[in-house]
């Protein structure tokens, strides 16, 4: 069942550097290309510890529902 | 959690890396892979391979950091991941390297002579000189160990107190290796 919660990235502060990717339980989350750190819906399960690591501040949890699909 | 792979254990060679410029200065020289290997991962791959799996500093500040706790793990200023400053603090950090480089130029043609010393802060002068035996190599080679490790500690410096006051990796987010490869990535990608 799809979580209730999901990680997004504020691409435009995002430093890719890749440290949400290697605390991901599910590997939801990963560097695209070396740009910036893009989430995958259907494997995202909204636990935020992507967002506790970043050192940006730039993922925040977000109800799934919102959510641009 | 991710089955560990050989790369997971690159901390370790950051560690041996500053241990190294304790003993013989010669070794700084090494770190030379720590600033071409992104650059080639950015304009070959385009992608940060290195930041993302390879970097041992990243790897370091993420033990230290994180499992260890020596940090207060409160999200870093935002101003850490603006634009404004990390291109400015890339171009102070290239400025600096630039002027160490040219440092280097000056003792090659005899201009100025050896400094056994390392700057910290691109300020304070501390006499390192029972890392070196005069005379090992020619003196451009020993002042440029001297100055590339002067600004290896110095990151390290800097990337140790975001640590302990921000999130274990906040060097990260102006980090200049970290600015340019991204900054090439999105060239090439785009
Ligand atoms: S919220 Fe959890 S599952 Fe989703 S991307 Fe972040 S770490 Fe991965
Ligand atoms: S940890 Fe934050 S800054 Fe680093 S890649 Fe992930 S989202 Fe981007
Ligand atoms: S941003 Fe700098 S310190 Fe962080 S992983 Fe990349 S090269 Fe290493």
């Amino acid at each position: 069942m799809a979580s209730k919660r999901i990680a997004v990235v504020e691409q435009g502060r995002c430093v890719a550097c890749g440290a949400c990717e290697n605390v991901c339980p599910r590997k939801a989350i990963g560097v695209y290309k070396g740009c910036y750190a893009r989430v995958d819906l259907s494997l995202c399960v909204g636990c935020g510890k992507c967002g506790q690591t970043c050192p940006a501040g730039c993922i925040r949890l977000q109800e799934r529902t919102e959510a641009p699909v | 959690m991710r089955r560990k792979r050989w790369y997971d254990y690159l901390w370790i060679w950051s560690i041996v890396y500053f241990a190294l410029g304790f003993f013989n200065i010669l070794f700084a020289w090494l770190g030379m892979i720590d600033f071409l290997l992104p650059l080639a991962f950015a304009a070959f791959g385009g992608n940060k391979f290195f930041c993302n799996h390879l970097c041992g500093r990243g790897q370091l500040f993420q033990k230290l950091g994180g499992e260890l706790k020596c940090s207060r793990n409160k999200p870093s200023p935002r101003w850490f991941s603006a634009k404004w400053f990390r291109y400015g603090f890339l171009v102070f950090f290239l400025v600096m390297f630039g002027n160490m480089v040219f440092q280097t130029y000056l003792v090659a043609v005899g201009a100025e002579s050896l400094r056994e010393a390392i700057k910290l802060f691109w300020t304070f002068r501390i006499p390192w000189g029972w890392t070196y035996t005069a005379g090992t190599v020619s003196p451009w080679i020993a002042q440029f160990s001297f100055g590339f490790y002067s600004l290896m500690l110095t990151s390290l410096l800097i990337g140790l107190i975001v640590m302990v006051l921000y999130r274990p990796r906040s060097w990260c987010t102006f980090c200049p290796m970290g600015t340019m490869t991204q900054s090439i990535c999105k060239i090439k990608n785009h």
